[in-house]
């Protein structure tokens, strides 16, 4: 991968608030089409990193560079353009349209005064049919599960048209199938060259979904490199306290027991 | 689409609100004459001129402030992110009453009186954006929205102070009369005293409205999306206020309307902002006209204003709340 520019680069980089890090010595790199899994226990950071990879928060120390330019020297849509964000949940009061929240993924193609139209309308239909939910166009977002507002905000994601994902805890508290169905549309998303980082609990998923993963815990990184690497019974366990033992499963897979 | 139905319909019922408005009065003039008058082909002297001098300044304030009012109403609404917000949040009309009533307390002419309002209005939220800008976690909406009913708690001791200064037999009808809402006595000056702020008010608003849709997703998620959120939401809020101390400063405290037409609409529209905008600015100045109509021939007195948009809004809002229609989460 000699020469490819990474998506997302951090180099020694220190996030937190009011100038207090709560997680610091972070390097990362996020290629093309790869998936990077964070973990770490509640409070370890990662929301607060997300924050600081989106320009949302200032980072106290270290390099961030997204598609090559310098973080801080990029505007909101410079930054929209290079990284999109899946929230955890829906944060609005209003009964929207799947549709339209789907195209407000457009804003970062559209002058301030646009509206968007035809064009972005159907990007925004094709990424809710590339996700198979075409069928929640009409749906009032409120009403949807857990599982459906997830779809509805990968597909914004996917109007957007960053070239990398950040999302935070996708899965959490969805049910078994619809974990599995925002796993899919993750691992699709990266088929397609999208860069994608995301946290989760689950080091099951991290393992099945992940290129590379990142250990965040105790204010810094304890491990991060390849899944199958990081991931090891010892690290868990001094990750979560608690004793982990690591299991590789008949196809290969590997499976975390507590 | 129902969708594309809405605005042809409000069109149609403001213009019909408009006739009936202008028809109506201590000198009735037929619908069907009123079109002739005004193009000069009716030879009634007298009817001009009471279309020309009274009634059309008056229907077409009220047409304003209840679009003034709505739209603003509707802007507040989506930037607070808050569906029971309404352009009084941040204090514009507590603001501007006081000026107003301080105005009469002082004995000004009422121009004087309208603008004293206008400044006092646009003061009191300009102080409230410097004061949230200025505490920690600046410019947060909450932080804003509490150091709004803070000042908006100290203009409303300076009005209850100026009333018990005010002369009980001169001034203080006319303050509990302006600080209930009223469009009596309203002239050509006094509308096109007001016009162009309300106009430099809107029209970002419409220019932007798409936009401005992304504010109700909340600050962070709208800049992940690539939209420069603080600086928009206090564009808005400066068009809105602008607007609401406009049309204050002209009409008097106008309670109500802010809050449930933009509801009311959003009903018809959902909650895109780009849509919701214009059938709000439709929908509120057709009913300030029939309700500034109703003010003023349902008896020998005028009504103020305040009392009826509370007394025809609110069944007209429970009505719509009992009928299961939301448009907002729980």
């Amino acid at each position: 991968m000699v020469g490819v520019t990474p998506l997302v680069a951090a180099q020694g980089l220190a996030v937190g608030h009011a100038g207090r890090a709560v997680l610091s010595g972070i390097d990362l790199v996020l290629e093309p089409g790869r998936i990077l899994c964070l973990l770490g226990p509640n409070g370890a950071g990662k929301t607060t990193l997300f924050r600081t990879l989106l320009g949302l928060l200032p980072p106290i120390a270290g390099t961030l560079t997204l598609g090559g330019a310098p973080l801080s020297g990029l505007s909101r849509r410079a930054v929209a353009e290079r990284l999109a964000h899946v929230p955890q949940g829906l944060s609005t009061p209003f009964a929207w349209a799947a549709l339209d929240l789907v195209m407000m993924g457009a804003a970062v193609r559209l002058g301030p005064l646009a509206r968007p139209g035809r064009a972005e309308e159907a990007r925004a239909r094709q990424a809710m049919a590339d996700l198979g939910i075409a069928d929640l166009a009409g749906a009032e977002v409120t009403r949807l599960s857990g599982g459906q507002r997830q779809m509805v905000l990968i597909a914004r994601a996917l109007a957007q048209g960053a070239a990398a994902v950040v999302m935070d805890e996708p899965t959490a508290s969805l049910d078994f199938a619809n974990r599995i169905r925002v796993g899919r549309a993750i691992r699709q998303l990266a088929d397609t060259g999208t860069g994608v980082i995301l946290s989760t609990h689950d080091p099951d998923q991290a393992a099945a979904l992940g290129d590379t993963a990142l250990l965040a815990g105790q204010g810094g990184v304890l491990a991060a490199g390849p899944v199958a690497e990081v991931l090891t019974s010892e690290r868990l366990t001094a990750l979560y306290g608690i004793a982990v033992r690591r299991e590789t499963l008949p196809d290969g897979a590997l499976h975390f027991r507590g | 689409m129902a969708d594309r139905a809405l605005i042809p319909l409000l069109l149609v019922g403001l213009i019909l609100a408009l006739l009936l408005a202008a028809a109506t009065g201590a000198f009735p003039i037929p619908p069907g004459r009123i079109v002739a008058v005004l193009a000069g082909r009716d030879g009634d002297a007298q009817a001009a001129a009471v279309l020309w001098n009274i009634r059309l300044p008056r229907v077409l304030a009220a047409a304003l402030v209840g679009a003034a009012l709505s739209g603003a109403g509707a802007a507040y609404q989506t930037v607070f992110r808050n569906p029971l917000v309404s352009p009084d949040i941040l204090g514009v009309s507590a603001g501007a009453g006081f000026g107003a009533v301080l105005g009469i307390l002082l004995g000004l002419p009422v121009l004087a009186i309208q603008l004293m309002g206008f400044g006092t209005g646009l003061a009191t939220v300009g102080l409230v954006l410097l004061l949230s800008l200025s505490l920690r976690g600046g410019g947060q909406v909450l932080v804003m929205v509490l150091c709004g009913i803070a000042i908006g708690a100290l203009a409303g001791a300076g009005i209850s102070l100026v009333k018990l200064l005010a002369d009980p037999e001169s001034q203080l009808p006319a303050i509990t009369f302006w600080l209930m809402g009223s469009l009596a006595g309203i002239k050509r000056p006094d509308v096109a005293a007001a016009l162009p702020a309300i106009v430099t008010g809107l029209v970002p608003l419409i220019l932007l409205r798409w936009r401005i849709c992304l504010l109700a997703l909340g600050d962070d998620e709208a800049r992940s999306l690539g939209v420069e959120a603080g600086r928009l939401r206090l564009l808005v809020i400066a068009c809105a206020t602008l607007v609401t101390a406009a049309a204050v400063s002209m009409a008097g405290v106008i309670g109500w309307v802010g809050l449930m037409v933009p509801h009311m609409a959003r009903l018809a529209t959902g909650p895109r902002f780009d849509r919701l905008l214009p059938a709000t600015l439709l929908a509120g100045a057709a009913f300030m006209v029939l309700v500034d109509t109703a003010a003023r021939s349902i008896a020998t007195m005028e009504v103020p204003l305040g009392i009826l948009t509370a007394v025809l809004g609110a069944p007209v809002f429970l009505w719509l709340l009992a009928r299961g229609a939301r448009t907002w989460s729980e």
